[in-house]
């Protein structure tokens, strides 16, 4: 195995209870409060506030009203355009889901670690995205038997198969459902956990090249530090077009099972 | 070759999945502003469909990096 090196990558995901390790226990697992439920709760309670100061319902709505607003018609146009009018009572369900991925992703990224607070990024963690993922997944499940009946199932067999492939292609679109959720959460989760890394392996170039002396320092240090930040941006957008990725689908796969193929 | 070799060499070789992945995303994006240039009115209906076609070429990437993590520290 390599030497490794002085920055630990993958420390940053390491999950810590910060109390309860002792009496918090349901039927023997303990249900220690750890940073990631922390920072859930930080991300849950900064959408409130960010829900709150937009939901006056002003005549002549100011800047945050505008912002909420501009929020909540993104989401409905998304299911208007793929769900079609059937989608209007998924928006509470896709725009929560939309918003906690973004302010998680987000409030992932903040620099408090200067001011010695570590942010933590839950959804890097595939446990908390496969949750997200099997939520929707049971909704689609839920409401596609709930609507159709034992219909649901010709979503196996789409429209103009012909006859000679019956035996193929309901085994394929078998299988590209069944893997939905796992490609659902697996996608969230790289894509954040890939970034996070990235950010980290490049700041211990900046530190060990400057540790090994000035003229390292300027010759590798700089152009990974000015990388790094370049990076840095990158990342808010990764943030942004993850959190997206997972609404759109989502939604897509609901329009599977209010409407069929 | 001892298994730990064998590991990070596999685990280098995943690379390439995610630089494959990059050309694909690139595709969709390129081929997107290609014809959102020809017909710039219709390029704001299809930004859903571009989404789709980059988070399909993007999973594959992602999944060699899944690979490799794998190999590097559960394997």
């Amino acid at each position: 195995m390599a030497e490794p090196g002085k920055v630990d990558p993958m420390h940053q995901f390491t999950i810590e209870p910060l109390f309860g390790t002792d009496q918090l226990s349901i039927a023997g697992y303990n249900i220690a409060f750890t940073n990631s439920a922390l920072w859930m709760a930080i991300a849950a309670v900064a959408l409130w506030l960010f829900m709150l100061g937009g939901m006056k319902r002003q005549l002549v709505p100011g800047r945050w009203q505008m912002a909420v607003e501009s929020a909540t018609g993104f989401i409905d146009n998304l299911l208007s355009a793929n769900v079609g009018p059937a989608g209007r009572k998924y928006v509470p369900y896709i725009f929560s889901l939309f918003m906690f991925i973004l302010f998680a992703n987000l409030l992932g990224l903040l620099p408090l670690g200067l001011a010695g607070l570590h942010p933590f990024t839950f959804t890097s963690h595939f446990t908390v995205t496969g949750v997200l993922a099997i939520l929707s997944f049971s909704i689609v499940l839920i409401v596609g038997f709930w609507r159709h009946g034992l219909h649901f199932f010709s979503l196996f067999v789409p429209h103009g198969t012909p006859w000679w492939l019956l035996w193929l292609i309901p085994i394929i679109e078998l299988v590209s459902f069944m893997v939905r959720p796992f490609s659902l959460a697996l996608r969230l989760f790289v894509a954040m956990m890939a970034g996070h890394v990235l950010l980290e392996v490049l700041s211990s170039f900046v530190i060990d090249s400057t540790n090994a002396g000035i003229g390292y320092g300027l010759a590798i240090g700089g152009p990974s530090f000015i990388l790094m930040v370049a990076i840095c941006a990158l990342e808010v957008l990764v943030a942004g077009i993850q959190a997206y990725v997972f609404a759109l689908l989502t939604s897509l796969y609901i329009n599977d099972a209010e409407n069929l193929h | 070759m001892d298994a730990e070799a064998a590991k990070l060499v596999g685990a280098g070789l995943a690379a390439i999945g995610a630089g494959m992945a990059a050309i694909g995303v690139g595709n969709v994006f390129g081929s997107f502003l290609e014809s959102a240039l020809r017909n710039p009115a219709a390029a704001d209906g299809q930004q859903g469909r571009l989404f789709i076609g980059f988070a399909a070429a993007e999973l594959l990437g992602l999944l060699a990096f899944v690979v490799a993590m794998i190999l590097i520290f559960v394997a």
